[in-house]
């Protein structure tokens, strides 16, 4: 388990984690849900979420093609990541300031992953297993074990930004 | 004249969507491969070593490149001498309908309100052209919404001339920053009226040479150049590979007008031709 206040912008790191999917229509459900107090599906504690809808995953197979997906269009539910206790978010692209100060408050780290590598990231997903929101397809969430997978830190806890130029 | 049967085309189009979502077409691989020599940025040319790594995996071990499969374009040029026995958008339907459904891709498109899945990847986007020859081609192009929600278009005014046109172009590309999965390529569309520049622009991505209009290939030449020095680099991670091509179709427009539109489209570039 990684300890994320150790990661600076710009590192690569190789994940051995518990990852959670979580799409668009996810966040919105799981918003729904904190907002009349009522139970999550899932104990998101320690974890990280990942931006991800992979393809289907085949009759022999562990995961399909999963790589990032825009993690911008996901800004607006930064405020929930640390009532969940997240660790940190994973995906592509910059993303707003809002994150990069919840990030440095909440000592959560902002991960990217390369976008369109999704073949090459299902081979470091070593389990999953459809665990809510099933009825979303491709968008349920879906909790992954990875094993070195590759990830760059774009936020660290300190208000680094590796997107700054 | 020539008769098309249906089943070929289904059958066309389910194959070159298995093509387009597992290998990476040789004219992309080529431009990576200059790329990853050419970066001097250490994360930005891991960033490369991992697009080519993913582009090896997904043919050897047949998973798709990128798991946003897309949504289907498809454009079809069609000869006066030849002729289809049926349905024509029904017959890409299917074969669209079949691709997504057994080679296990992402089915990616929803009602665009109730944002319910129509579950099979269909409706592709059609587009039909008639031309005077015995020939029927088809191209697809699966786009992920990465890029395709970056894309842009404005009316902007005749007078705003070259300097505008590469001002608003440039300004896209930044404002997407890393966003549409960069190196990018870009295709804009100049003239003709607010459809018809969207839809050259994105014709124009499926072109892998420069535009035989000289001031246009100058004009692609110069937008490269530029976009390359804003420094968004690989995944927005910096460094000079921001752009691996740009292409350019024109058309003439309305006195009072300049359509531009720039659609942007992912390092995968996915696109393949079938001859029937």
């Amino acid at each position: 388990m990684i300890d994320v206040t150790k990661l600076h912008a710009g590192d690569i790191v190789y994940l051995d984690e518990v990852i959670y999917t979580a799409r668009d229509a996810a966040h919105l459900r799981i918003a729904g849900l904190l907002e009349n107090n009522a139970d999550l599906p899932v104990n998101f504690k320690d974890s990280f979420i990942y931006y991800a809808g992979p393809t289907p995953t085949k009759p022999d197979g562990i995961v399909g093609s999963i790589g990032p997906t825009t993690s911008s269009r996901m800004d607006k539910f930064v405020s929930m990541m640390p009532k969940l206790g997240v660790k940190g978010m994973i995906g592509k692209g910059p993303r707003s300031e809002s994150v990069k100060k919840a990030c440095q408050e909440y000592k959560m780290v902002y991960l990217i992953v390369t976008g369109g590598a999704g073949a090459l990231l299902s081979k470091r997903v070593v389990s999953c297993e459809e665990v809510a929101f099933n009825d979303l397809g491709c968008e349920s969430i879906k909790k992954l074990e990875v094993k070195n997978f590759p990830a760059i830190v774009a936020y660290d806890t300190y208000g680094n930004d590796i997107f700054e130029r | 004249m020539r008769t098309i049967r249906t089943i070929d085309i289904k059958n066309a189009v389910k194959q070159a969507i298995y093509e387009a979502c597992h290998n990476l077409n040789s004219f992309t691989l080529g431009l990576l491969k200059k790329a990853k020599e050419t970066e001097d940025k250490e994360l930005s040319k891991e960033v490369i070593c991992q697009i080519l790594d993913n582009a090896s995996l997904a043919k050897e071990e047949h998973i798709p490149m990128c798991q946003d499969t897309g949504i289907v374009t498809c454009f079809v040029k069609m000869g006066n001498e030849v002729t289809v026995d049926g349905d024509l958008v029904k017959a890409i339907n299917e074969g669209v309908r079949e691709a997504y459904n057994d080679f296990y891709l992402r089915k990616s498109v929803a009602d665009p309100i109730t944002r319910i899945n129509t579950k099979d990847n269909t409706p592709a986007i059609v587009h039909v052209q008639t031309e005077v020859s015995d020939r029927f081609v088809i191209k697809i192009a699966p786009k992920g919404a990465g890029s395709e929600n970056m894309s842009k278009l404005k009316m902007l005014n005749p007078i705003d001339g070259i300097k505008g046109i590469k001002e608003f172009v440039l300004n896209a590309v930044k404002e997407a920053d890393g966003r549409p999965c960069p190196p990018i390529f870009l295709g804009i569309g100049i003239g003709g009226n607010f459809e018809e520049c969207a839809f050259m622009a994105k014709e124009a991505l499926l072109r892998e040479e420069g535009s035989p209009n000289e001031e246009i290939a100058k004009l692609e030449n110069e937008i490269l150049e530029e976009v390359n020095k804003t420094g968004i680099g690989p995944m927005g991670l910096g460094g000079k590979t921001t752009c691996l091509g740009v292409f350019i179709n024109t058309a003439p427009c309305h006195i009072a007008s300049l359509p531009v539109a720039v659609n942007i489209q992912c390092h995968a570039n996915r696109h393949v031709e079938v001859k029937l």
